[in-house]
């Protein structure tokens, strides 16, 4: 299975890096980096990905209509991936920036590891959380299809979501606090690591993706 | 298990070669960066910084043209440094596929470059690259200043004051070289490594002075570095990117195997 992919664009980060990891481990797919209704709207799959700050992030969303088209591509059942922020933008609310409400497509909150954050032993942890951190699965689910349990997956960022749900997790990671790093739901699934940056790991994640076919 | 220390080898790149080192063990073609970092990906390095040394504006396409090529076969965080100037430098940079951009002498003449920059694209790729040299004699407290031109002119910045500053402007990361033990293989400047990884809350890079692996477990354990990055050991096979983590590890360094 392959198909096309629509990988939404609403002009922040670097798409680059998603498009050109889809076309690696399935040369071949379609790759439709775009905010076109039309273009997400008949294709097979869609990745909502994203970095930088909430706030430019949800402005964007909204100002170029991709709220209406997450929300239609979640309601069509066709596999869905979010990134990073594009997992965060999926919440109800993000402390970021202030305060700004997010697409509410699942309940759950974005809160900031905090300027105090420490490890076990009290040693002060930096914030960013940047770099590879261990990812433990917390559900069987076809997007984890050959990867072991703990892999490490590359992470950056200042803010976690907190799922209300737990049956919609579907992983956990460990920095200060634990929390909720992958989100499961139906033809959902989202992450806040980078696949795209997580070599091996993220790649059989990426190709798992491309042959969903969005059930469990 | 933790965030792992990340080890970084840094391939200086002129004209779309590989310059340090590798070349005298293959010359036929050990010196493309493409290659190089698709070695070092395999080894299990957890990132690659490329640092474009050209001088030309001929050879900063040709930098464009690596870090594209680059992009599509290796995924893992790639950081581009060298000649970043502008917001433009840095678009060009991102859209050929670079994670991160370290912006070095730009920031030293002008540190608005870098609110502007983490403003535009987001502190998550802002690197700012500090060089700095200790300048206190012997029975004063210790103190580093930042130089530019290659550890040759002096600016009269505090080191430490400099990397606060860099981090309140926007910068996601320090890249810290001490230009005291670059090249020299002595090892890191643990004193300003540790004096900078606890004065600001974002991750510090440690780099130069890197000649054994003891030097890495001491850049991380001592300096309290989150990651540390080396050259001419890698590029001249003494150490693998594999032997390097497992002896990180036989010291209790956490790291990604």
């Amino acid at each position: 299975m392959s198909g096309s992919v629509a990988v939404i664009d609403y002009g922040m980060g670097n798409l680059h890096s998603v498009a050109k990891a889809l076309e690696f481990v399935q040369p071949g797919v379609e790759v439709r980096v775009t905010a076109d209704p039309e273009q997400v709207r008949s294709a097979d799959r869609v990745l909502l990905p994203g970095v930088g700050a909430i706030r430019d992030c949800m402005a964007e969303i909204r100002r170029l209509g991709v709220d209406r088209e997450v929300a239609e591509a979640i309601a069509s059942g066709k596999p869905f991936l979010g990134i990073c922020v594009g997992y965060q933008a999926l919440m109800q609310h993000s402390e970021e920036n202030g305060g700004v409400d997010c697409l509410g497509e699942f309940e759950g909150q974005v809160r900031f590891f905090g300027d105090d954050l420490r490890d076990s032993a009290g040693e002060k942890l930096k914030v960013p959380h940047m770099g590879w951190n261990c990812v433990e699965q917390a559900t069987d689910h076809p997007l984890w299809a050959d990867i072991d349990n703990g892999s490490r997956f590359y992470f950056v960022h200042s803010y976690y979501v907190q799922l209300s749900k737990r049956d919609q997790v579907a992983a956990t990671c460990e920095y200060g606090t634990r929390f909720d790093v992958a989100l499961q739901h139906k033809n959902v699934f989202a992450t806040q690591f980078h696949p795209e940056k997580s070599q091996k790991a993220g790649l059989q994640l990426l190709k798992n993706f491309l042959n969903w076919d969005g059930t469990l | 298990m933790a965030l792992a220390k990340r080890i970084i080898p840094c391939l200086d790149v002129e004209n779309g070669r590989v310059v340090k080192g590798v070349q005298f063990l293959d010359i036929r073609d050990a010196g493309d960066p493409v290659e190089v970092a698709r070695k070092y990906d395999e080894q299990g390095a957890d990132e690659i910084t490329f640092l474009d040394i050209t001088a030309s504006h001929e050879g900063r396409d040709t930098m464009v043209h690596t870090v594209e090529k680059m992009a599509s076969q290796v995924f893992i965080p790639l950081t581009v440094g060298g000649g970043i100037r502008t917001c433009d430098d840095i678009r060009r940079m991102l859209n050929a596929g670079a994670d991160k951009v370290s912006i070095n002498t730009a920031a030293v003449f002008n540190p608005e470059f870098v609110r502007e920059a983490a403003q535009r694209f987001g502190s998550q790729c802002i690197v700012v690259a500090i060089d700095a040299k200790k300048v206190s004699l012997q029975g004063e407290p210790d103190r580093w200043e930042i130089f530019t031109h290659g550890g040759r002119k002096p600016t009269g910045l505090d080191a430490v004051e400099w990397s606060r500053k860099m981090v309140e402007y926007g910068a996601g990361e320090i890249l810290l070289t001490s230009m005291d033990r670059d090249g020299t293989k002595n090892g890191f400047d643990l004193g300003v490594t540790r004096a900078i990884s606890e004065a600001v809350h974002v991750p510090v890079i440690a780099s130069g002075g890197v000649g054994n692996l003891d030097h890495l477990v001491a850049g991380c354990i001592e300096g309290k570095a989150d990651a540390v990055l080396a050259a001419s050991i890698f590029h001249f096979n003494e150490y693998s990117i594999p032997q390097a983590k497992a002896y990180m590890r036989e010291h209790g360094i956490e790291v990604r195997l």
